[in-house]
């Protein structure tokens, strides 16, 4: 496990670069290269979608994903998903359905529900459960989640674009 | 404090205080921990259920570059001579010593910088058994010759497991009994008597943060960084395995990812603080999935159920037998044998009543607490049998219940008088919801539909002791001490609320510090639905008393008690700057009597009673023995909410989480092996294995010794899920499975079995 390579990427929104171990994955980029937390290994299995990352506009496990697949690739993390101190209106609707309880599943809950809206701005209780049935929540926070979503897609279309400045 | 609260700090939806971070994903876990100089730990784990070791082979993952050292027992035993702990046994060893007693029991341990080297190193661990035969079943482990432990070693902290001290020869880690009345009489003059055995299977929590904990030594001390729900105890017992004082020894956690009761007493710190002193680094070890199902499970049991009913429906007597498969250590397996035996016989005003509640040693993965404490297995039991007995002599289920209803003002089993228990009330709102007296669509074709409920309680812990500190900046604003630790459950904002209210502040600008041995005072721990009830009288009267020092301060500065001068007005006329504090100090111990060791009798079991009941209807395919479950309806007695949205949320996800340890999950072992310790084999409920519709509700009720009213509520909801299903299965196609999970598989067979 020696073999190193240097790989660029754009981390929200911010050039930059890594000497990665061919090895590791973009959870392991992520957390001992820059110190962001917020896309979790629990399964390591790809089945509970906490490690959730969206690379290049599509959200994968970051605990399978090799960071070396990631060289001249466009990573979002939960961390760059608030503009300053504004929140996006999906993490807005998070905390205002009290869609959580740990917290540990968070983040892949709102990246998947952010990547949801943007393939499908108005989905049915019946799509939402069959879209974020790929990321768990042990604590049960499933029917607020749902909550959650709905307000998200209602935050989300009725934002203008002229809306998205503070 | 310059702001006073406009609105009643209690009773009101204040959004979770660590709201923001957790979804900017911010929030701080012990996961997330980095330290200086740290290195990784690999456990090397027992394949074998039960053996003698015969040689441990460490050579080549030593010499794998970038490990840093491999330690053994042996290694353990120079630094602690006597290296076995546990809340109620003195009975797990740090790492294996001569024997291990289940598959996966940590053997070894590979420490390197990089964890990818440690992980591939312990693969290089040889080890070699002498394997023994192993007894896995709970019933079978009482009269086996198969011996888990050698002698028993109780940890001297109850009295009820003194008697056990020194036993040789047995798996019975616990013996709790209890006599009522005059069951054998009872029963022989009974008009119906009816007896069935249910069982539960092994599952594990699975919190999505896996266990994991770090240890850094100092210079004489030790600060222990881990995901735990008893910061306390952990400082308690690591200063004893150590032979040091408390004041050396630091434990501090973050938010917990999940614990369940996963989290509690010492599961890996122990050994991190071990590995840190012997190799004078920091060490950290995070467990993946597949670990934490060797490292805590929930007692798989079985229960012997008997009832003697008269003529008019009353049940006359009642006799209980339950084991509980405790696995190879103890863990707090005897006090959730003890605690739940207290209720073994159910929530219904029974003269005659015999429980004997068996905690038993197993060569399975330790078993311990989780989300009721023993109690899920035992109302699954109760109210499956009740429901048997009323469909049997022709008597509406519910109505049966209403006359055999244990009410407020009698005597509950131990003898404890039943007060603020709304059992009554918690059946009412079911039925109403259910409409149980209305005509029910039973469904068409190969789908049938049926409904069911279920009633259960619990008492609460004790004895137990909180202690809270509210510290008063000079600038006006406080911060909360407190040793709960909020693992998702939403302690730290009920806390702020209950802080807020005393002092008359918004909820919002309380801060409350997380658990820090060095900074936090004692708690016993973060379980069986204690905090809101102990934590929370403990932080009133901390608040009560800082605000009592507020006028005291006010009285010295000449201020007339009642006047508003702004606290930091009052700081400054007395030090003549900005600086000093204001600490008020609070502490609670709820009143309790151990029950009698022969009779199991007592006048105070429990602080108070906590209640839940579940509704359920269900559609069941007959082709395929599918059941969806198409409303499942949760009712519990919490006292007054603290925070209504917050109950409403831990109501639902009890429900769940519920759903999930009777729809579908199981620990399968096939000779002592585990063969699903994952999550693609072992399914927990996602999105689409919820209820179609799911409701939750705190009934209007008033706890009179609860801080506010408010008492527990984390796991009223998981009591009744299961049995609620199974009757509703019963009332769908008239088959009864007496064994979880109620998988489709088991529902076909029955099925099929009735020649249907």
């Amino acid at each position: 496990m020696s073999a190193t390579r240097r790989i660029q990427f754009t981390l929200n929104g911010r050039p930059e670069a890594a000497e990665i171990g061919t090895h590791e994955t973009l959870v392991e980029l992520l957390r001992d290269h820059f110190a962001l937390f917020g896309a979790r290994e629990s399964c390591g299995q790809g089945l509970c979608g906490c490690c959730t990352v969206l690379v290049d506009g599509r959200a994968v496990s970051g605990c399978l994903f090799l960071a070396a697949a990631a060289d001249g690739a466009r990573i979002e993390t939960i961390e760059g998903l608030a503009v300053d101190e504004r929140l996006d209106p999906v993490q807005e609707a998070f905390l205002e359905c009290a869609a959580f309880q740990c917290g540990f599943c968070t983040p892949g809950f709102i990246l998947m529900t952010k990547q949801l809206l943007d393939e499908n701005p108005s989905p049915s209780e019946g799509e939402i459960k069959h879209y974020l049935s790929g990321n768990l929540c042990r604590c049960g926070a499933y029917p607020e989640i749902i909550e959650a979503v709905k307000l998200a897609s209602r935050k989300v279309k009725s934002r203008t674009p002229g809306d998205a400045a503070p | 404090m310059s702001a006073t609260a406009a609105t009643s700090q209690v009773g009101r939806s204040v959004p979770r205080l660590e709201g923001r971070a957790k979804v900017t994903g911010r929030a701080e876990y012990i996961h997330n921990l980095r330290l200086p100089g740290m290195l990784h730990g690999k456990i090397f784990r027992s394949a074998v259920a039960h053996g003698r070791i015969r040689r441990i082979d460490i050579d080549a993952a030593r010499r794998v570059p970038g490990v840093h050292a491999v330690f053994t027992s042996d290694d353990v035993r120079r630094l602690i001579p006597d290296p076995y702990y546990g809340p109620a046994f003195h009975d797990q060893p740090i790492l294996a010593i001569d024997k291990v007693r289940h598959i996966g029991e940590p053997v070894a341990v590979v420490l390197a910088e990089d964890p990818h080297v440690a992980e591939e190193a312990a693969r290089l661990i040889v080890a070699e058994y002498d394997e023994l035969p192993a007894v896995t079943d709970e019933v079978e482990a009482m009269t086996s010759n198969v011996i888990v432990h050698d002698v028993l070693k109780p940890a001297g902290i109850f009295p009820d497991l003194k008697h056990l001290e020194g036993r040789k020869g047995t798996n019975i880690a616990l013996d709790f009994r209890l006599r009522r009345g005059d069951a054998a009489k009872a029963f022989a003059e009974a008009a119906h008597v009816f007896e069935h055995t249910f069982r539960t299977q092994p599952v594990m929590h699975t919190p999505l943060e896996p266990f994991v904990s770090a240890a850094e030594p100092g210079d004489g001390t030790l600060t222990i960084y881990t995901a735990s729900q008893s910061p306390s105890f952990v400082r308690i017992e690591i200063a004893r395995l150590l032979g040091w004082p408390e004041n050396r020894v630091r434990v501090k956690t973050a938010f917990l990812g999940g614990g369940f009761g996963a989290k509690l007493y010492i599961k890996l710190e122990a050994l991190v603080a071990a590995l840190a002193l012997l190799a004078r680094r920091p060490v950290k070890i995070s467990l993946t999935m597949d670990e934490q199902f060797f490292t805590i499970t929930k007692h798989p049991s079985t229960f012997r159920i008997k009832s003697a009913v008269a003529k008019d429906g009353r049940v006359t007597a009642r006799e209980c037998e339950v084991w509980w498969n405790g696995g190879a250590y103890a863990d707090i397996g005897p006090r959730v044998t003890q605690k739940s035996g207290f209720t073994a016989a159910g929530p219904y005003d029974i003269d005659n009543v015999s429980i004997d509640s068996y905690a038993l040693y197993t060569n399975r993965p330790p078993a311990g607490a989780l989300r009721g404490f023993g109690i899920p297995q035992l109302v699954w039991a109760y109210e499956s049998h009740t429901d048997v007995i009323a469909r049997a002599l022709g008597i509406d289920p519910v109505e049966f219940r209403r006359r055999n209803l244990l009410r407020d003002g009698r005597p509950q089993a131990t003898g404890t008088m039943m007060k603020d228990a709304a059992i009554d009330k918690v059946l009412d709102r079911l039925v109403e919801r259910l409409g149980w007296s209305r005509s029910f669509d039973r469904g068409h074709g190969t789908v049938k539909r049926g409904r069911g409920l279920a009633i259960g309680f619990k008492a609460s812990i004790a004895p137990t002791t909180s202690v809270a500190i509210l510290n008063i900046y000079a600038d006006g604003s406080c911060a909360l001490y407190c040793s709960t630790v909020d693992m998702g459950q939403g302690s730290d904002t009920a806390m702020a609320q209950i802080a807020a209210e005393a002092l008359d502040i918004p909820a919002e600008t309380v801060r409350v510090v997380h658990p820090d041995t060095d900074v936090t005072p004692y708690d016993m721990a973060t379980l069986g639905s204690r905090s809101t009830y102990h934590m929370g009288h403990a932080v009133k009267r901390a608040a009560e008393d800082a605000r009592a020092k507020i006028d005291a301060l006010k009285g010295e500065l000449g201020l007339p008690p009642g006047s508003n001068v702004p606290l930091a007005d009052l700081f400054r006329r007395k030090y003549g700057m900005q600086a000093g504090n204001i600490v008020g100090v609070g502490s609670f111990v709820p009143g309790y009597a151990s029950p009698d060791h022969a009779t199991g009798l007592t006048p105070n079991a429990t602080p108070f009673w906590m209640v839940g009941g579940t509704g359920a209807e269900v559609d069941v395919d007959t082709e395929t023995g599918h059941v969806s479950v198409a409303r499942l309806i949760n009712v519990a007695d919490v006292g007054t909410p603290i925070n209504p949205r917050i109950v409403e949320t831990q109501l639902s996800g009890g429900a769940i989480m519920q759903l999930g340890f009777t729809m579908q999950e199981q620990m399968e072992f096939a000779g002592g092996q585990l063969l699903n310790p994952n999550l693609a084999d072992y399914k927990i409920p996602g999105m689409r294995d919820l209820p179609a519709r799911i409701e939750s509700e705190a009934i209007d009720a008033v706890e009179q010794g609860g801080p506010f009213g408010a008492k527990g509520v984390g796991e009223s909801a998981t009591f009744g899920v299961s049995p609620a299903i199974a009757n509703a299965i019963d009332d769908a196609v008239g088959v009864r499975l007496m064994e979880l999970p109620l998988t489709p598989e088991a529902v076909f067979r029955a099925l099929r079995k009735d020649g249907r």
